[in-house]
């Protein structure tokens, strides 16, 4: 790349460079300051959250865009830590529960999605008889098709099954989540030259060993891919373990916060706003820790699905 | 061969890319269909005579190839641990309500086990249903707007920031915080938002179905932008800066190079993004249950009963209300709107693959 503007440099005259470069700097200026205005609108809404959630309750809908410091007309609407307190217990389920179920239900589903299926696709893509090729096809089928077609069918197999812990609803999400893991292992496992494996086979190493010591080190960049896809997910998703899960005694963040609006009369919006800014944070946290990998990962996954 | 470097590292020996070259020079299927072939190709014929064309016979596009043979005879006896929990948990998590789903739209039940098959009076009835035949109508005018916006904005916003503009990265970050947070959470953040914004006109999202709209419309360009402009901005790095130079020295203005360089070349990201945020708004569900729920509810009276109709309520959250609503005679229709929407969204999914395998062969 840098070679290129070198050369191309030299063929341009000196003038025309100079002109150039100022207007590009003056140019990029003002587009950050356009970009930094821009920005801080976009995190707003966040911010918003934030300063909401210290708020007391009746404050929250007529003065949303006010910082809560008391004043004349608003002698009590700063709440201090009260919402947090009150949060913990509103919606008869305690919200350290419903944060608890989403790490497990996310993390055990994570990993077995990603272990299992990457061992799948290995064997797919290397024994390759009709019957691998049929369950490869099945799983880029089960990609385009939308959850409300096997919502109830779904629903009631997990039921009968016995699918309905948060310790067991992961194989649900194994079956439903397999098609764009498949495919994307598939496909790296593919690129990767089978002569490494051949080589290992030949010295005397078995299939579970060419996997795990082989093979599953090279499928690392693909996994991580995987994985975050999987991750961002799992930890949303609402309508599937609403469903499946015993919601009297399972309910996971998105289930919780959906209860509080739904079963009350009243909502008590300072305690709400105060567990979106709980459930946001891990989110954030999770963000800013494994950023780069996030965006790669979302554009591979994108370009393939 | 110049567009295939990667191919040719990969398989290792360039003799086996010729090989592989020469069997299928008409197909454009890509690296994986390729590599796939090449394997079987290196290991059976490539060290023999690497001349030597060989066509697929149908037994081995069926049953496999004799690829690898010192890999494939020990790792067939492992079938059980490598395939079976995947298997298992396809069928009981995909195959079986599949299977389940299509039979049950076509039968009345409240049970799955007190199911009756009546043929397609569940489909009759799902398109003569008024508001499910509304919910598409706004469904399909909400994909569009919000395709057109997303789109729009995104495209802008990642040429912006691959202008090498200082803060660059933070930009993006930001651009693409909201992507990861959820539906229902999303909903309720921007419902605290727009109320307080209503609050000085005295209404509310909830009574209103235009605010409804636009205000889910606002939701999901904030939710995602970010998210297309990752791929645009993955397209854009993608083009090689001669051509920007060349269109340069040529007399091109940036107006001419956006029109003649840029956009053709980000084509296959252009479609990318289309068809995700197409059925993105047509499978959206999360949103739009705790933005707004349906409300505001109209009725109208239809043949002599009432008819209350969701006035911003989507296909997805249609068939939802239909499923677990209080009626619960209407699950055979639920189940075959099910069906009707699974086809949409799948019919636009082979759309786009077909679109995109059509220009990865053009380049």
């Amino acid at each position: 790349m840098k070679d290129n503007k070198n050369a191309t440099a030299a063929i341009e005259p000196q003038l025309l460079k100079d002109a150039k470069k100022v207007s590009r700097k003056k140019s990029g200026i003002s587009l950050t300051i356009v970009f930094s205005i821009i920005s801080l609108v976009y995190v707003f809404p966040v911010l918003a959250v934030l300063v909401n959630s210290f708020k007391s309750n009746t404050y929250v809908k007529t003065d949303t865009f006010m910082l809560p410091i008391n004043d004349a007309e608003h002698p009590d609407i700063w709440a201090g830590f009260s919402n947090f307190v009150n949060g913990m217990t509103i919606g008869n389920y305690p919200f350290v529960n419903s944060v608890i179920n989403s790490f497990i239900i996310t993390l055990v589903s994570t990993f077995l999605i990603i272990l299992c299926t990457s061992m799948a696709a290995w064997y797919i893509a290397r024994v390759d008889s009709f019957l691998c090729k049929v369950i490869y096809y099945l799983c880029v089928f089960s990609m385009v098709v939308p959850f409300q077609m096997v919502m109830y069918t779904l629903s009631k197999t997990a039921d009968t099954l016995h699918l309905n812990t948060p310790w067991t609803i992961p194989i649900v999400y194994l079956g439903f989540g397999a098609g764009l893991a498949i495919f994307m292992f598939v496909g790296f496992v593919k690129s990767i030259p089978i002569e490494i494996e051949e080589a290992a086979a030949i010295d005397g190493c078995g299939p579970l060993r060419t996997y795990f010591t082989i093979v599953f080190p090279m499928l690392r960049p693909t996994m991580i891919s995987v994985g975050i896809l999987e991750i961002m997910w799992i930890w949303n998703d609402y309508l599937l373990p609403y469903l499946v899960l015993d919601i009297n005694e399972y309910r996971t963040i998105p289930i919780h916060i959906q209860y509080l609006k739904g079963s009350y009369g009243t909502v008590d919006l300072g305690a709400t706003m105060a567990l979106i800014l709980l459930s946001i944070i891990p989110v954030i946290i999770f963000y800013l820790i494994c950023q780069k990998y996030i965006i790669k990962g979302v554009a591979a996954g994108a370009v393939k699905g | 061969m110049n567009n295939k470097p990667d191919e040719t590292n990969a398989a290792g020996k360039k003799i086996e890319a010729a090989a592989t070259e020469a069997v299928e020079p008409e197909k454009g299927k890509g690296a994986s269909s390729k590599l796939m072939y090449s394997e079987s190709v290196s290991a059976s014929k490539a060290h023999s005579a690497a001349a030597a064309p060989r066509k697929k016979t149908l037994k081995e596009i069926f049953f496999g190839h004799k690829t690898s043979y010192t890999l494939r005879k020990p790792l067939k006896k492992w079938w059980f641990l490598f395939m079976g929990p995947v298997t298992a948990a396809f069928i009981i998590g995909f195959v079986w309500p599949f299977i389940q789903g299509i039979y049950l739209s076509f039968c009345k039940f409240k049970l799955v086990s007190d199911a009756e098959f009546i043929g397609v009076d569940n489909y009759v009835k799902a398109f003569s249903d008024k508001p499910f035949m509304r919910s598409f109508i706004y469904t399909a005018g909400f994909a569009l707007v919000s395709l057109f916006f997303i789109n729009i904005i995104a495209f802008a916003v990642a040429i912006a920031l691959t202008k090498g503009i200082k803060g660059s990265n933070l930009f993006r970050t930001v651009f693409f915080m909201p992507n990861l947070i959820g539906g229902i959470v999303l909903g309720y953040l921007w419902s605290m938002i727009f109320d307080g914004v209503l609050s000085a006109f005295e209404t509310s999202i909830m009574t209103n179905s235009t605010w409804g709209f636009w205000g889910l419309i606002i939701l999901i360009c904030w939710q995602q932008i970010g998210y297309m402009m990752i791929i645009y901005i993955a397209g854009l790095n993608a083009i090689p800066d001669d051509l920007f130079e060349a269109a340069r020295i040529d007399g091109a203005n940036s107006w001419q190079i956006l029109w003649n360089v840029t956009i053709p070349n980000v084509m296959p990201s252009i479609t990318i993004c289309m068809f995700l945020s197409l059925t993105n708004g047509f499978k959206l569900f999360d949103q739009n249950l705790a933005l707004t729920g349906g409300q505001p509810y109209e009725t109208t009276i239809e043949a002599g009963k009432a008819v209350s109709i969701g006035q911003t309520e989507m296909l997805a959250l249609n068939i939802y209300n239909t499923f677990y609503g209080a009626n619960t005679n209407s699950r055979g229709t639920a189940q075959a709107k099910a069906v009707l929407f699974f086809i949409l969204v799948a019919v636009i999914g082979l759309v786009q693959l077909a679109y995109t395998r059509k220009k990865e062969v053009q380049q």
